[in-house]
């Protein structure tokens, strides 16, 4: 093994070490936080798959952004701080068996259709700014244009959502 | 690096967010089993990218759209959980049922 495929491994281990308390701590404030190193690991294996601006991108957003609305959200919702105890529905045993058959059939199905392909990473696919950016107002510049009205309309949407109702 | 690696990990990763979109009570945990399945679908993208030497970036671009629509969607999200907090004062998605058929509601 190389020493990319080392360090995506582990990697890989964190984030999915990390996603698995997600999915089965007792505190939510942990869940926040676990999902924060899920989400930096996952930056990481991008950097390895030559995805830099994306890395940096997952950076700002995720762990910047997404994590620090959901922080807020506990906060605002009065969510207990501490360990709760019935945070998994009485279903976990049909949702992990749902979950657990997803994942079978995902992995199957790409090791039959991947099995032995390799990723050649050569110093033309490193997707920095400047290549990214060139595509992205380039190629792409119809899609960023429709995102930037959905961004909009969803920004208006959550302000008229979360605005309070004057009733007199 | 096999291409099976990362193919392998959005896998597990997407099962473990439907996990926890199934089983949890909490809605903000629901939201956090989304943000995990979308990453999952991300890591896929990006995967794919880098295995086919695409000049256009297609992977990488689709995950950055990927990554603003997930930003809408839990502002989104996170505006409606508020909003359920302020009229039920909980937000137990297993006990929010009043848009459930009666019927199959009134059975245990």
């Amino acid at each position: 093994m190389t020493l990319v495929e080392v360090l995506f491994v582990l990697l890989g281990a964190m984030a999915l070490g990390s996603a698995v308390l997600v999915a089965v701590s007792n505190n939510l404030v942990h869940c926040a936080l676990w999902l924060v190193v899920t989400l930096g690991a996952l930056a990481g294996c991008y950097l390895l798959l030559a995805a830099e601006f994306l890395a940096w991108v997952q950076v700002l957003i995720y762990l910047g952004a997404v994590v620090v609305l959901l922080l807020f959200a506990l906060m605002l919702t009065r969510a207990p701080t501490g360990t709760v105890a019935d945070l998994t529905s009485s279903n976990r045993i049909l949702a992990a068996l749902t979950a657990a058959a997803a994942a079978g059939v995902l992995i199957v199905s790409f090791a039959a259709g991947f099995g032995g392909t390799r990723i050649q990473i050569d110093s033309g696919d490193i997707g920095n700014a400047e290549a990214l950016g060139s595509t992205l107002f380039g190629s792409w510049v119809l899609g960023f244009e429709v995102l930037s009205v959905l961004l909009l309309a969803a920004l208006i949407g959550a302000i008229v959502l979360s605005r309070r109702q004057e009733r007199d | 690096m096999p291409l099976l690696f990362p193919l392998v990990l959005s896998a597990l990763l997407f099962a473990i967010g439907t996990y926890v979109v199934m089983a949890r009570r909490h809605a903000v945990l629901v939201l956090m089993g989304v943000e995990l399945m979308l990453n999952a679908v991300n890591l896929n993208l990006v995967a794919f990218d880098a295995w086919s030497h695409d000049p256009l970036d297609s992977g990488q671009v689709l995950a950055l759209f990927v990554i603003a629509i997930a930003a809408a969607e839990i502002g989104l999200g996170l505006a409606i959980v508020l909003l359920v907090f302020r009229t039920h004062q909980h937000i137990d998605v297993d006990a929010l049922r009043e848009l459930a058929d009666r019927d199959a509601a009134s059975t245990p």
